[in-house]
């Protein structure tokens, strides 16, 4: 039997030590950027949870796909083709369209787009904390994922990296609370900043005066102005606009294009000047010859 | 004071990283909420049984590996179940010496201290909880404690962890 009192003092001791550094921790981590790259060292011990927190998902996956039969093999071959037959037609019309850009361009004498890379990755795992809108994919710095980097996925842009470790990264997604970004009304270039509210649907625009002209429908995309995002991919679409004559602002609400909480095949963008890291860092980078003309579309139609 | 000779302390070890590990699974986003705490639970079911023999050391690193897990400022766990460690140290006799049915509602509140301090940090960059929706981990943990109690008994006796 042991004595009952005889460690009390030095556990609590303890404890409010530990307490007292977990605060500075805190502390030095909201508001400077010091801890960063000690954290991204760390992040790559617990990665492996996120790798062993997904293998089921995984498994079924894969299990699931051998299973299948034949008939839903080839039910969904001929979806898929006809699907890839509807974007080549698309895509007849974009080397025109994307030639055409290039020449008009040049007669503006502004600069040449330059064609983007990307990166396909995977999502491997969610923040369980409610409160933040992060994910992990399955790409590091090993794959030449760089702080910043924009990720998207088949719809629209989804977020920006935040932290890179050896063989995992952490996206921050465009609707998390702390999270913000430039966009631009794709029918007039109204510029704006699209704030995430820590809803998974909404985003918000802030400072927008009640005479600026941004309707219900609208597409926003990336404005390219933060020198964060490349320009031109879409972000959301407003799902409401309320002028209250009390407000300085009008209210308008908008939901975001990329399924945040479905896509698990995700594109990591080497946009502008880091294209060239992705040449050698990666293996699966193909060029992305359709995306720019894409937006020429969606701006005239 | 007569030193407990440790024996199967790697248990304590596997629990938490099975914790962690369960912390990791995904949920899509508003089934978030109904996720237990278990890394807390463990920190409070391990310094009832053995007080005196817990490492505060140990789960003051857990802490912070969950702080790298969730990807949230790094301390915000820690420092939470170092609040829940001092709970639990003030009142492990009591929990005791009680029934499973009482344990609930001192978990529930223990938990909610939790829940509070992960708030409050939340609240330094700006994205707390909108409502007190953030007390429902708390809520489910204390639910689910009487399994939790029960599964951790019988894997304590069985290895005979000391």
């Amino acid at each position: 039997m042991k004595p009952l009192f005889s460690k009390g003092p030095s556990t609590a001791s303890r404890v409010f030590t530990l307490g007292g550094l977990a605060l500075f921790l805190i502390l030095v981590n909201t508001y400077t950027s010091l801890l960063d790259p000690v954290r991204a060292r760390l992040a790559t011990l617990v990665a492996p949870l996120y790798m062993v927190a997904d293998a089921p998902a995984r498994a079924v996956d894969e299990v699931s796909d051998s299973l299948r039969t034949r008939r839903d093999l080839e039910e969904e071959n001929s979806a898929l083709k006809a699907e890839l037959l509807i974007h080549k037609r698309k895509l007849q019309q974009m080397a025109t369209l994307a030639a055409e850009n290039v020449r008009l361009r040049q007669l503006l004498n502004s600069a040449e787009v330059v064609q983007d890379r990307v990166l396909v990755a995977e999502l491997i795992g969610i923040s369980p904390d409610p409160l933040t809108h992060k994910v992990i994919v399955n790409k590091g710095a090993s794959h030449g994922v760089y702080l910043g980097q924009p990720l998207l996925d088949a719809y629209g842009l989804m977020g920006q990296v935040v932290e890179v470790s050896e063989y995992t990264s952490q996206v921050l997604l465009i609707t998390d609370a702390s999270h913000a970004l430039p966009v631009q009304v794709n029918r007039n270039g109204v510029r704006a900043v699209a704030e995430g509210t820590g809803d998974l649907y909404q985003l918000k625009l802030r400072y927008l005066s009640n005479t600026v002209d941004i309707r219900v429908g609208d597409l926003l995309v990336s404005s390219g102005l933060g020198q964060r995002f490349p320009v031109g991919y879409p972000v959301a679409t407003v799902e409401s606009v309320v002028h209250d004559p009390g407000q300085p602002f009008a209210t308008v609400v908008a939901r975001p294009k990329a399924q945040l909480n479905r896509s698990r095949h995700v594109l990591l963008v080497f946009s502008g000047d880091r294209a060239g890291d992705a040449v050698d860092a990666v293996e699966l980078s193909v060029p992305e010859e359709s995306e720019e003309p894409e937006e020429s579309e969606g701006g005239s139609g | 004071m007569v030193p407990v000779k440790a024996h199967n302390r790697w248990v304590i070890a596997c629990s938490y990283l099975l914790a962690l590990l369960l912390m990791a699974l995904p949920l899509s986003p508003p089934n978030g909420w109904l996720r237990p705490e278990f890394v807390a639970i463990l920190v409070i079911y391990w310094l009832m049984v053995m007080p005196q023999q817990t490492s505060i050391i140990v789960i003051w690193v857990v802490g912070c590996l969950q702080d790298l897990l969730e990807g949230v400022a790094l301390g915000q766990h820690a420092m939470a179940l170092m609040v829940v460690a001092y709970v639990g140290l003030l009142s492990y006799q009591r929990m005791q010496n009680t029934t499973v049915w009482r344990q609930m509602f001192t978990v529930f509140v223990v938990l909610g201290l939790h829940q509070l301090v992960i708030n409050w940090v939340h609240s330094l960059s700006g994205s707390a909880a909108p409502s007190l929706v953030f007390l429902l981990p708390a809520f489910v943990s204390a639910l689910l404690w009487p399994v939790f109690y029960m599964l951790l008994e019988r894997l304590r006796r069985y290895w005979r962890v000391a």
